[in-house]
């Protein structure tokens, strides 16, 4: 093996190098700015981390980012088990229990209906089918406070108003419009042929979709799946509206811990609750988070 | 194996008929090819056939039965597309079997048959493969295979062959008409390349405009061309059309040659009693030119100015001048013969056809 000849050899011999001095502080440069845009995005997690690992005493003597002098879970462990919220004294437990109990079905329904509606809407010509497809569109646009009153009022007839339910059904309607153009728009991209030959060979509705259509859709599947429960699991809005007292999800039990708290505001707990509550939707990115990427880019471009 | 009737059928999209009065029908174990340019309706005629489209009105008979309401599937029909429209998710085995599996075959029928059809088609050692993991000429088998596994009454195709390079493309050709012969199978084909259609039908079907232009076996539309349109399409290089007059002669009428000082005998082939002064086009095939030898030929000839010379391996195709005019000619290699030369060239009259230059149809 021949040793790579450095630069000040390589200059000597007369040959520039692929990284020449411009280029070299272009790159610097470039790095430099993606270090110092990570740090200033990265900053307040960084904050929250640390502030919710102090005791209060060492929050009141500190820096908002300095390093825990002697680190603690208390506040974590408070505010799961024992934090006051409203009225009740549970910790935040019973709501995190709430908020998959709202988005795990809410996510599973509004997905699966979604890829149901979209495969209709793709490959099923039926009359007025695209001015059905453009209502369903239009619901993407129309603002959460709007369809508030009304809800409520639906809600109250269907008797599932401030339950656990009631909140999985608002989210389904929601999400579907989302999920429906999702979906759609993906099952365009598949060609018309293999509906045609899979008709052929004598499968029906049901086959074509299962057999033919689901298995090549994971990228959308994901991409649905993770837009519909981070969007479901962070809600505040409806929650707020729509749910009452041990059914209320996580994200409006941080509002009420945040909110009641009396005496001292315990920066710590409150940091903690905010990580508890933020924790699945992050998992669920760094698990997932290339599938919901490949997952846009296989319905953008279409090879 | 059955037989097929396309009775009058048409298709129309609101106002636009993209199929007007089609009459075809062919007889159990014959190869159709529906030929024409593109936008001609001969794969909107296909996906009727196939039951995936509807027609306006007319009747589409399989074995004397009308399948006009019928579904793909009740069709007994196996299609086989441009694409290959392969199931992405399933590998070749499960491809192939779908069909099968659709109509609840069981298991152990439904292998046997798969690996029958594999071996056919010679793709035994790729069944555990997925449709991505094949080349172009595998997936065409595997297409092939989908349909054959079926042994329906009718293979429908669907130009199954313009995905594939030039090389790959004589060799499957070859291989399905094998496959026809083999099995005896009534196939429909559509294709746009008129090679394809000459080499492998036992019946061709021209069509241009959603019209069928003419139906007849290979010989007839090739040197019985019922228009100007099917001279010109079928056929490389096309016919040549020679504007000429008719005129009185000694013996009958004959052909006087626009922009040249000839006239030639009506050829055999023409039945109609022209008018003296009526405008012809006298259609000439390439291979019917010859260079004259020096002695009187029996042939008519013509002196033509050879202006390019194409080699093409075992012909040469010659383009010649008559004023304005060019004449493709085509000649065995080794053919004495420059470009720039006037030379003189006997016509073999004996399948030509006159067509009225007004309306293009033979006489």
């Amino acid at each position: 093996m021949t040793a790579v000849p450095d630069s000040s050899f390589a200059m000597a011999l007369g040959r520039p190098r692929s990284l020449n001095p411009t280029k070299m502080f272009g790159r610097i440069f470039v790095y430099g700015c993606l270090v110092v845009l990570a740090a200033l995005f990265l900053a307040p997690l960084a904050s929250m981390v640390m502030t919710s690992l102090k005791s209060m005493e060492e929050i009141r003597s500190g820096t908002l980012l300095s390093v825990p002098q002697a680190p603690t879970i208390e506040a974590w462990a408070s505010v799961w088990n024992s934090a006051c919220i409203s009225v009740a004294c549970g910790g935040l437990q019973g709501y995190f229990g709430n908020s998959f109990l709202i988005a795990v079905p809410a996510t599973l329904i509004s997905v699966g209906l979604g890829a149901l509606n979209g495969y209709v809407f793709s490959t099923w010509r039926f009359r007025g089918d695209n001015v059905l497809f453009g209502l369903i569109l239009f619901g993407c646009f129309i603002p959460l406070q709007i369809v508030l009153i009304p809800m409520a009022g639906l809600l109250g007839m269907l008797g599932l108003a401030g339950t656990i339910p009631g909140l999985v059904l608002v989210h389904v309607v929601y999400g579907v419009c989302f999920t429906t153009m999702f979906f759609r728009n993906y099952f365009v991209t598949v060609p018309a042929e293999i509906f045609k030959a899979a008709r052929v060979d004598g499968a029906g509705f049901w086959a074509i979709f299962f057999r033919i259509l689901l298995p090549i859709s994971w990228p959308i599947v994901m991409v649905s799946i993770i837009w519909q429960f981070t969007g479901v699991w962070n809600d505040f809005l409806f929650g707020v509206s729509f749910a009452a007292g041990s059914s209320q999800p996580i994200t409006v039990a941080v509002n009420n811990l945040v909110n009641t708290s009396t005496g001292t505001k315990a920066y710590n707990e409150d940091m903690a609750a905010a990580m508890i509550a933020a924790l699945p939707t992050i998992v669920i990115y760094v698990a997932a988070g290339r599938y919901f990427l490949r997952g846009l880019m296989a319905g953008a471009v279409k090879g | 194996m059955a037989n097929l009737g396309i009775n009058h059928v048409t298709k129309s999209f609101g106002s636009l008929a993209v199929l007007k009065d089609i009459k075809i029908s062919i007889e159990d174990g014959e190869f159709l090819v529906l030929v024409g340019p593109s936008g001609c309706g001969k794969s909107t005629l296909l996906s009727i056939i196939a039951g995936l489209e509807e027609h306006t009105s007319g009747t589409i008979t399989i074995d004397g039965r009308p399948v006009d309401d019928l579904e793909p599937k009740e069709r007994d029909i196996a299609m086989v597309f441009q694409s290959y429209a392969l199931y992405p998710a399933m590998t070749v085995e499960q491809n192939i079997g779908f069909s099968l599996e659709m109509s609840k075959m069981p298991k152990a029928e439904r292998v046997e048959r798969v690996s029958k059809v594999a071996d056919l088609l010679q793709i035994s050692h790729l069944l555990k493969r997925r449709p991505g993991q094949l080349s172009g000429g595998q997936r065409q088998r595997v297409a092939m295979g989908r349909a054959l596994v079926r042994e329906p009454k009718i293979f429908l195709f669907d130009e199954p062959l313009s995905n594939l390079d030039a090389k790959l493309r004589v060799e499957m050709r070859t291989e399905i008409k094998r496959l026809h012969q083999r099995l005896g199978a009534t196939i429909v084909y559509v294709t746009h390349d008129q090679i394809e259609a000459m080499t492998m039908a036992t019946r061709i079907a021209v069509m241009k405009d959603g019209v069928l232009q003419q139906f007849g076996t290979p010989e007839d539309i090739y040197d019985r061309p019922a228009n100007v349109f099917v001279a010109t399409f079928m056929g490389s290089p096309p016919m040549n059309l020679l504007p000429a007059t008719v005129v009185d002669g000694a013996s009958g009428p004959r052909l006087s040659l626009k922009g040249a000082d000839v006239t030639l005998p009506l050829p055999s082939s023409v039945t109609a009693r022209l008018e003296p002064g009526s405008d012809v086009l006298l259609g000439l095939r390439p291979e019917w030119l010859s260079l004259a030898a020096e002695e009187v030929s029996a042939n008519p000839m013509l002196t033509l100015h050879v202006d390019v010379i194409e080699p093409t391996g075992p012909d040469v195709f010659v383009a010649l001048r008559a004023g304005e005019r060019e004449i493709m000619a085509r000649l065995p290699t080794g053919t004495p013969i420059r470009s720039g030369e006037k030379r003189a060239f006997a016509l073999d009259l004996s399948k030509a056809v006159v067509f009225d230059a007004g309306t293009g149809i033979a006489h």
